[in-house]
C-alpha cells in the first residue's frame, strides 16, 4: 500500500507534517505513516495517531542513537522501501535538510527542500520554494516515483488532536556503525523568541559596530514594544544575537504589521523574511540602500542619531 | 592529500532585474557562490598546512566556465575540470551530483570533498549530501571550523541549538558554512599564474552519462512556474533635519495604524 512516511527529528514539527498529510493522504487515497528513530523514539506514538497518523514504524538500533544523517537516511530508505511508501515529509531543520537529499538518492528519488507550499493538483504534488536567492518563487513537480519534500517548520498548522487509535509497528533495520562521531555539543545560548508572531519587529544589521551598542536598538524595540531581529552576520558571524533571531531566507518569515530594518543594506536573502510585513520601515545612512526601494517608509540618516531621536519622540508621542 | 571542491557558477542575485515578475537573468554576470567560494578557501588553507595536498575545482556549468575557473585557480586550485557539455544543460540536484560524482570517480583517489553548504541561489542544500551517498562517503554539513591532521577530521557544525564537535575519518564529505573564513582575493599575478594551470573539460559521454541520466532529460523536477511574487511597497523617503523626518516618520505610522497599540 502507498502512503505518505513522515519524520522529523522534533516531534512537534512531525506533528505539522502529520496533519497535513493526513489532508494530502485524502486527496491521493493513501494512508500517513510516521517513522519515530532512535533514542526514545515512541513514547510520543499516540499524539502522532491524535494529530493523524494512520501507523507509525518505531525503530531502536544503536546506529540511531544520535541523528547522523547517514544512519537516518539509511533507515528511512530501508522503511520507505518495506512499507511501499511514495512520498516522504520531512522537515527543514538543518537536520531535515540533510537527511533529506541522501534519503531521495538512495530512493532514487526527487527531492524539494525548504518548500513553503505543497498541494495536490492533477493527482500529484506541487511544491513552492523560494528560488534565485529569494527574488522568485518557484513551482515545482517532481517526477520521479518516490518524493521527498522537506518542509519549513511552521509551514503548515498543527490540526486538531482527535482520539484516534493507529498502529505501533516495531521495525528492524539492518544499520551499519555511522562513520562520523559527535565529541561535543556546545550549547547556544537562546532565549526563546518567536519572531513569526511579533506584531513589531526591529530588525539590526551590520551598519551597528559593536554588540554593547545593541542597547540603543533594545531600546527602540522597548519603546515600540518590538522583538528584535536580525540579519546574517550579526548572528551567524558575530554572534551577536542568536540564531532565533535571524529574519530571511536561512531564518525566519515574518508577517508583522510593522518591522524597522536598521543599518540593514536589504538584500534579498533578508527583505524575503519581511516580504509579509504590513509596513516596512528602513533607517540607513545610504540613501542608495536597496531597502529603501522595499521599504513602505524609510529615513537616510544614521542609526546612531536616527534611533535614539526616534526612541525620544516616541516616549513623548 | 587529494581534496576536489564544487562550484557552481550562479548569476549576481544583486544585478537581477524582474520584469512582469518575471527574473530577467541575461544581463546578471555569473559568480560563484558564496559558500562555493569559501569551501574553495579552506580547501587552500589546507593545502597551505598539509605538503602535498592537491586541490582540484571541480564545476558544473555553461561556456562561461572557462573564464570564471581562472579565479578559482588564482585562489589556489592546482588544476580545475570543468563539465560543460550541452547534455549537462537544464540539470537539477540530482542530476549534477551525478555528473560530480562520476567525475571524481574519473579523478581518482580523493581524500575531502567539500562544496557549499547551499548555493547562493536556490540553496537546496542537495548536491552535497546526495554526492555523499553516490560515493559512500560519511557527509559533515554547516562546518564553521575545520581541521584535518592525517586522516582524521574534525568539525564544528553551526546546528540551530548547538555547535556540534564531530570526528570522522578521511575520506569524507564536507559542507561549509560562509563564516567558516573569509575568501581571498585573487592578485593580479595570481591570475596570469593561473593561466598556466591544467584545465580539462569533460563531456557526459566522458563521464559514461546517457543524455537521459543528466539535463533537463535526466531531471526529476519539472518547474511549473518561477515567479518573483507581486509586492507594492510606498517607498517614501524622508531626508534632512533629525527632529523633522522623525516626526515625519511617526505621523505616518500614525496614520497607519501601526503604532500605539
Ligand atoms: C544562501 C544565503 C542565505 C542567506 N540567508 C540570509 C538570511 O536568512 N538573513 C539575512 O539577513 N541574510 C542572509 N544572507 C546574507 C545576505 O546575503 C546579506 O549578506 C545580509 O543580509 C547582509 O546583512 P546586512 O544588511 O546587515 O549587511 P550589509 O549588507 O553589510 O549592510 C549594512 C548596511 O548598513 C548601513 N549602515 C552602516 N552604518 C550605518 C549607520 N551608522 N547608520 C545607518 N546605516 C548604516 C550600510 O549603508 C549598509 O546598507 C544569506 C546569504 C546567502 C548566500
Amino acid at each position: 500500500m502507498a502512503e505518505i512516511l513522515v519524520f522529523s527529528e522534533k516531534d512537534d514539527l512531525a506533528f505539522e507534517l502529520v496533519s497535513k498529510g493526513r489532508e494530502l493522504g485524502a486527496a491521493l487515497n493513501v494512508g500517513v505513516a510516521a517513522a519515530l528513530l532512535g533514542e526514545g523514539a515512541g513514547a510520543r506514538s499516540d499524539e502522532y495517531f491524535a494529530y493523524g497518523a494512520d501507523r507509525v514504524y518505531v525503530a531502536h538500533h544503536p546506529a540511531l542513537a544520535h541523528f547522523h544523517a547517514e544512519a537516518f537516511a539509511e533507515a528511512l530508505y530501508q522503511i520507505a522501501q518495506k512499507n511501499d511508501a511514495q512520498v516522504l515529509l520531512l522537515a527543514s531543520t538543518k537536520r531535515g535538510k540533510e537527511l533529506s537529499p541522501r534519503v531521495a538518492q538512495k530512493l532514487g528519488a526527487g527531492c524539494v527542500t525548504d518548500a513553503t507550499a505543497v498541494e495536490v493538483q492533477d493527482g500529484n504534488l506541487l511544491v513552492s520554494r523560494y528560488a534565485l536567492g529569494g527574488n522568485t518563487v518557484a513551482s515545482e513537480f517532481i517526477k520521479t516515483p518516490h518524493k521527498v519534500i522537506a518542509v519549513m517548520p511552521k509551514t503548515f498548522e498543527l490540526g486538531a488532536k482527535e482520539a484516534r487509535q493507529g498502529e505501533v509497528v516495531t521495525v528492524d533495520l539492518d544499520l551499519k556503525e555511522p562513520r562520523t562521531r559527535i565529541v561535543e555539543r556546545r550549547e547556544k545560548a537562546g532565549e526563546a523568541v518567536n519572531l513569526e508572531e511579533a506584531e513589531v519587529l526591529v530588525c539590526i544589521g551590520r551598519g551597528l559596530e559593536k554588540k554593547q551598542d545593541l542597547g540603543i536598538i533594545e531600546e527602540l524595540a522597548r519603546a515600540l514594544g518590538a522583538e528584535i531581529g536580525c540579519t546574517k552576520t550579526l548572528c551567524s558571524d558575530y554572534q551577536w544575537l542568536s540564531e532565533d533571531r535571524l529574519v530571511g531566507l536561512s531564518g525566519k518569515k515574518t508577517s508583522p504589521g510593522l518591522v524597522i530594518s536598521v543599518g540593514i543594506s536589504g538584500q534579498i536573502q533578508y527583505t524575503v523574511g519581511i516580504r509579509g510585513a504590513r509596513i516596512a520601515v528602513a533607517i540607513n545612512k545610504d540613501g542608495q540602500a536597496p531597502i529603501f526601494a522595499l521599504s513602505d517608509y524609510g529615513i537616510v540618516g544614521d542609526l546612531y542619531q536616527v534611533v535614539p531621536k526616534l526612541v525620544e519622540a516616541l516616549r513623548a508621542a | 592529500m587529494n581534496i576536489v571542491v564544487c562550484l557552481k557558477q550562479i548569476p549576481d542575485l544583486q544585478q537581477i532585474r524582474i520584469k512582469d515578475r518575471r527574473p530577467l537573468l541575461e544581463g546578471a554576470p555569473l559568480i560563484f557562490g558564496d559558500m562555493d567560494k569559501s569551501a574553495l578557501e579552506e580547501a587552500v588553507r589546507i593545502k597551505e598546512k598539509a605538503k602535498g595536498t592537491k586541490v582540484t575545482a571541480l564545476a558544473m556549468g555553461g561556456a562561461k566556465l572557462k573564464d570564471g575557473i581562472k579565479e578559482a585557480l588564482a585562489i589556489g586550485a592546482d588544476e580545475a575540470v570543468l563539465l560543460m557539455d550541452p547534455p549537462f544543460a537544464g540539470s537539477d540536484t540530482m542530476g549534477t551530483a551525478r555528473a560530480l560524482a562520476k567525475a571524481i570517480e574519473k579523478l581518482g583517489e580523493h581524500d575531502l570533498i567539500l562544496c557549499g553548504e547551499g548555493s547562493t541561489d536556490n540553496y537546496s542544500g542537495q548536491v552535497g549530501p546526495r554526492l555523499a551517498e553516490l560515493l559512500d562517503l560519511p557527509q559533515i554539513t554547516y562546518v564553521r571550523e575545520l581541521e584535518i591532521e592525517g586522516n582524521k577530521l574534525k568539525a564544528v557544525r553551526n546546528m540551530e541549538e548547538s555547535f556540534e564537535v564531530v570526528e570522522t575519518e578521511l575520506p569524507a564529505l564536507v559542507t561549509v558554512a560562509d563564516e567558516i573564513n573569509q575568501p581571498r582575493l585573487a592578485s593580479l599575478r595570481d591570475i596570469l599564474k593561473a593561466a598556466r594551470k591544467p584545465v580539462q573539460e569533460w563531456t557526459a559521454a566522458d563521464l559514461g552519462l546517457s543524455e537521459d541520466e543528466v539535463g533537463a532529460k535526466g531531471s526529476a523536477i519539472e518547474t511549473v512556474s518561477n515567479l518573483a511574487p507581486e509586492q507594492e511597497r510606498k517607498q517614501v523617503v524622508f531626508k534632512g533635519d533629525l527632529d523633522e523626518v522623525t516626526e515625519n516618520l511617526i505621523n505616518a505610522l500614525t496614520k497607519e495604524g501601526v503604532l500605539g497599540r
